[in-house]
């Protein structure tokens, strides 16, 4: 019996649910790994998924340089809302500043819960962010 | 590894002179294993006969593997004969539910109004097992169950003995994820399954035109078995769960538009039917 190697039932369903969302959302499954954003994110990124492909959610990240609204500071991995989600298996929300890789300078709120199968199974993550004061 | 089907019907028995060709009874498959263990898919009323026949060769031991429990599946229980045999140990594998435990669930059908005698009343060894969640050892088989589309928890089983391989999913609805052409396998419901079986056994419950107005009933049409059988490299593919109203002739043109559409595939699907034997090398 080969290594199980296909995405949990709930990833496929929470994919083809958050393709047909207008609120941008993206999903990362059990071991850390960024495995889909919809086109409403792509618009937030700056990048189609198809040309980012699959990458470790802290990576992805950062490479928007995630800072506080009020200091600019950088916020610590452990500290973002996706992070705490994967690492506390509990929702959380919070606000901050982003670059984008086109330069464009971007004030997001982000809300990311754990995704549980049947049995307490931890599978993924999903993230619910949006542009604010747009 | 030896098939027999016992039952091929979805939803309710239909029992008939529309229906004698392929069948009326609800799902049931029998596995007859290399060193003559029996592992049996699922009760609905095809397993009844398949108890009377199973106590006649003196088998006393039967794993029982339900892919869920809508009552297709689980009707037939009740009148499995070796349940009501003292000699018999019956092992009842099926998924968990995050709620209500497994025997539990099955009990329900066990209890007043809808039947006289209490499940823990039956005379036989029975055991209640949740599936387990990566691949397990059964009689020298290998197996592996996985949630597929479908409403509550249901999976599919994989099955491997002897470098032989096959996988039923008789209630699946894998278009209800997103269109199957040309998506990734992996991201596809059933592929962890499906892939590159020898045998598959699969939902086809409606013509196109029918599932256009059945979507999130849990179940497939025809052109989306065919596509998910292409799109999972499964080498061989039977059409399962048929649909009540469909008597023989329906059926008959259900397999021609199912070999229209895999043409060039190079897989011929077959209907399943009552009786049918499947060998696999």
């Amino acid at each position: 019996m080969s290594e199980r190697r296909h995405k949990h039932l709930v990833l496929i369903l929470a994919r083809e649910f958050a393709s047909n969302l207008a609120t941008p959302t993206l999903i990362a499954d059990d071991r850390g790994q960024l495995v889909f954003y919809n086109e409403a994110a792509e618009e937030v990124i700056g990048r189609p998924f198809a040309e980012a492909g699959e990458m470790p959610l802290d990576e992805w990240t950062a490479s928007f340089e995630p800072r506080r609204v009020d200091t600019d500071e950088p916020i610590p991995a452990e500290q973002r809302p996706a992070r705490i989600a994967f690492d506390q298996r509990r929702a959380s929300h919070a606000g901050f500043r982003v670059t984008d890789r086109n330069g464009v300078v971007r004030d997001v709120a982000v809300t990311a819960f754990p995704l549980f199968a049947h049995a307490d199974e931890f599978v993924g993550i999903m993230a619910i962010f949006w542009p604010e004061g747009a | 590894m030896r098939l027999k089907i016992w039952g091929c019907r979805g939803s309710v028995p239909t029992p008939g002179p529309e229906t004698v060709q392929y069948g009326g009874n609800t799902s049931c498959v029998e596995v007859s294993l290399a060193g003559g263990a029996v592992l049996v898919l699922d009760a609905g009323t095809g397993i009844i006969s398949l108890g009377f026949d199973l106590l006649e060769r003196g088998v006393s031991r039967v794993h029982l593997l339900l892919t869920h429990l809508h009552l297709d599946h689980l009707e037939g229980l009740r009148f499995f004969a070796p349940m009501w045999s003292d000699r018999v140990t019956l092992d009842i594998w099926g998924p968990p539910s995050p709620l209500v435990s497994l025997p539990e669930r099955i009990a329900r059908s066990f209890s007043p109004p809808l039947f006289p005698i209490d499940l823990r009343d039956v005379p036989a060894s029975v055991t209640f097992r949740d599936v387990p969640r990566e691949p397990w050892t059964l009689e020298g088989a290998s197996l592996a169950a996985e949630l597929v589309v479908h409403p509550g928890p249901t999976v599919g089983f994989r099955i491997e003995e002897s470098g032989a391989s096959f996988a039923y999913i008789p209630d699946h609805e894998p278009a209800l994820a997103g269109a199957i052409e040309g998506r990734a396998r992996d991201w596809i419901s059933g592929a962890a399954i499906a892939g590159d079986v020898d045998l598959l056994i699969h939902d086809a419950q409606y013509f196109e035109d029918e599932y256009a107005e059945r979507i999130g009933w849990g179940h497939s049409s025809v052109s989306d078995t065919v596509a998910f059988t292409h799109a999972v490299g499964a080498r061989r593919v039977v059409l399962f769960h048929h649909e009540p109203r469909h008597g023989d002739g329906s059926l008959a043109r259900l397999e021609v538009r199912a070999r229209s559409l895999a043409a060039r595939n190079g897989v011929e699907p077959t209907l399943a039917r009552e009786g049918m034997v499947l060998e696999l090398p």
